[in-house]
């Protein structure tokens, strides 16, 4: 396994010498995506700015709706842009056709071709190229290794499972060996327990291969646990570019707290606070009043303490290593993450606490981080 | 649930015997469908068969089996030789051009193109259209010298000819005549099945470089060959089952030239009221088409993918 997947990042690198830079970096400057002229809809893509380090994976994440598959695909060139540029490797692709553009792409779908074997498909991109036939063959067996289907390429799709029909996919992506690989919500289609799997596989597979790979998701646990870059879209813009630790640690609004982490970061607004505030108060931001405040704390670094905000207990969800303690502070919800399982009741009266550090700061009105 | 003693064997085949009454009720809603079935469609298929052994009945001498004796007559009958060479004739310009056209029409409709409503709309109404009203617009078409075919060629210094009376064009014109009608009905087909092929295959084709041909070659057209096997056995039973724009334009002439296999069988039993030789002739075109049915399944069930 280890020997082809070195065989095909040589090759990889092969390609990249062609040119003098190096082909894997995308960049996007400014794009903005409208569907057609309505002015009275917001466009689907707002002016998004990012770039993505040759090799590395890059997550495009957000709720539904967000704009990030259709950034994708405007990567892709199966969509114009309305407005500014895209590079790939340093050069405007703006509007060069998708083939030419040195990207492969993994649909949600799979979008595998019914009638064709697996074998067929793999080398469909190939054929189309008019590689040689021992090539093709070579390429198609090196990627059947590395990805377990030896032994399915007579196979037609329908008689592959999901996470078989995966692996064909990811298959027809890596021989082509174009150093930017695309995949829209690649693993939303599989139960549970597979995505864990392809998951890690796929992360292993772009590592090894070396490829810069645009990943579009709208789980967060995905993006958190796979990707070096994340980018969080909301309403075609992006909310917050950077690693995951970033994301979590260093929420750049409120919306970014809420959406990464699981249970989302506690926000509440500073006047609900009572004798917290106290403590809190010498920390704040100067030039902000009290109610112009809101407090992000995460569940796991609030702790029960008696001398904290008073909280009344709605929920215990044990997790078996810890315990959510769902509560209300007057009307506002908290979440509290505790280790091991305390006794507690529900209608208990508790107080909470948690460290000055532990305190994230936003505009209550904007949303946005304060310092 | 009420309970009841467990039934004696005799008591059992009484139940199974006696008709329950949702099995009566069941026979009733049947009734209608099969009575209109019986009568208009299995009797007279029946009927058809067991007539092409007899005599045709005249007034003072009834029907007299007469074994395979109509079928000797069809075999020396060389209009019937002349119907089915300009019925073969027709099928083979018919079939092929319609479906390439209706295959062509519906890709093209399928693509996003301005206006894709209204053209969909434009090809499916020679299907809306009666026949009969379809045949009189034609008509005017080829009529000579002022039909819409020799005003054009006027225009450009031609001649005025009459494309329906002239024994070597009028097969062909009652050939572009189906042809027009057929290829929108079957591009419908097409463009269901079009529909059904998901988006993001085209897709992924274009990213790998797949030319619009070699997309068509590659995966639509094998993912369209369920579809193309119903038309093709559609336009083959409807090449042979063509009769009203013939007796609208031509009524089989000049000189038998239009003559068609149905509309042969008409001039028979409704023309010379010679129903048995009529009926026999239904035989062997039933037949005919059936046995060619048959094969076109045998023959491309294999290479057909279906989902």
């Amino acid at each position: 396994m280890r020997a082809a997947a070195y065989m095909i990042v040589t090759s990889g690198r092969q390609d990249l010498a062609h040119g003098e830079e190096p082909l894997a970096e995308v960049e996007l400057r400014s794009v903005s995506k409208r569907w057609g002229e309505d002015r009275a809809v917001g466009p689907a893509v707002d002016h998004v700015s990012f770039s993505v380090r040759e090799a590395t994976l890059a997550a495009l994440l957000g709720p539904s709706g967000c704009g990030k598959s259709t950034t994708l695909r405007l990567v892709a060139g199966l969509e114009t842009v309305t407005s500014g540029s895209i590079l790939i490797g340093g050069r405007d692709v703006t509007s060069v056709p998708p083939a030419r553009r040195k990207v492969s792409m993994v649909f949600q779908s799979y979008a595998l071709f019914p009638h064709l074997s697996v074998a067929e498909n793999i080398v469909f991109g190939l054929k189309v190229r008019g590689l040689p036939s021992p090539e093709r063959a070579q390429r198609l067996h090196r990627a059947a290794d590395l990805l377990g289907l030896a032994k399915l390429l007579d196979r037609k799709p329908s008689q592959l499972s999901g996470g078989q029909q995966q692996r064909v996919a990811l298959g027809r992506a890596i021989v082509a060996e174009a150093p930017v690989c695309l995949m829209d919500e690649p693993l939303s289609n599989l139960d549970a327990q597979l995505r864990v799997e392809m998951r890690r596989e796929i992360r292993a597979l772009q590592q090894r291969l070396g490829m810069t790979m645009l990943y579009v998701t709208h789980d967060q646990l995905e993006a958190m646990t796979m990707a070096d870059q994340v980018l969080l879209m909301r309403q075609g813009s992006i909310e917050q570019d950077g690693p995951p630790c970033e994301l979590y640690d260093r929420p750049a609004s409120v919306f970014t707290a809420r959406f990464i982490g699981t249970p989302p970061m506690n926000v509440v607004p500073a006047t609900a606070l009572g004798p917290l505030w106290q403590g809190l108060a010498r920390a704040a931001p100067p030039g902000h009043g009290r109610d112009a405040l809101s407090i992000g704390v995460r569940a796991e670094l609030a702790r029960l303490d008696s001398c904290g905000v008073e909280a009344k207990v709605l929920a215990i969800e044990y997790l078996g290593a810890d315990t959510l303690i769902d509560t209300r502070i007057g009307e506002v919800p908290f979440v509290v993450r505790m280790p091991g399982r305390p006794r507690l009741v529900s209608g208990q009266n508790v107080a909470i606490a948690w460290d000055v550090s532990a305190t994230h700061w936003f505009d209550a009105h904007t949303g946005r981080r304060i310092a | 649930m009420r309970t009841e003693a467990p039934a004696t064997p005799l008591e059992l085949v009484a139940r199974s015997i006696r008709p329950s009454s949702t099995t009566v009720h069941a026979w009733l809603l049947l009734l209608p469908a099969m009575t209109l079935l019986a009568l208009f469609t299995h009797w007279p298929a029946l009927a058809t068969f067991i007539d092409s052994f007899f005599s045709t009945p005249r007034p003072k001498r009834g029907a007299t089996f007469v074994g395979l004796e109509n079928y000797r007559q069809i075999v020396d009958d060389p209009i019937f030789w002349q119907a089915l060479t300009n019925n073969l004739l027709f099928a083979i310009g018919t079939i092929p051009v319609s479906i390439g056209l209706a295959l062509l029409m519906a890709v093209w409709v399928n693509d996003r193109i301005a206006g894709r409503t209204l053209v969909r709309m434009a090809y499916f109404t020679p299907t809306v259209l009666p026949m009969i009203a379809v045949a009189n617009i034609w008509l005017f078409f080829y009529t000579p010298q002022y039909g819409l075919l020799a005003q054009l060629l006027s225009a450009f210094g031609g001649a005025s000819y009459n494309w329906l009376g002239s024994k070597d064009t009028a097969l062909l014109c009652v050939t572009i005549v189906a042809v027009w009608k057929e290829a929108g009905f079957f591009m419908i087909f097409y463009l269901a099945a079009l529909q059904q092929i998901a988006p993001s295959l085209g897709e992924a084709a274009v990213l790998e470089g797949a030319s619009r041909w070699y997309f068509f070659r590659r995966v639509q057209f094998p993912l369209l060959m369920p579809t193309t096997l119903f038309v093709l056995i559609n336009a083959v039973i409807n090449a042979f089952r063509t009769v009203d724009h013939i007796i609208v334009m031509t009524r089989g002439g000049p000189d038998n030239a239009t003559s068609l296999l149905l509309f042969r069988i008409y001039e028979l039993g409704f023309a010379f009221w010679d129903t048995s030789a009529a009926a026999a002739l239904t035989m062997v075109l039933l037949t005919g088409l059936g046995a060619i049915a048959l094969a076109q399944y045998i023959f491309l069930e294999r290479r057909i993918h279906y989902r």
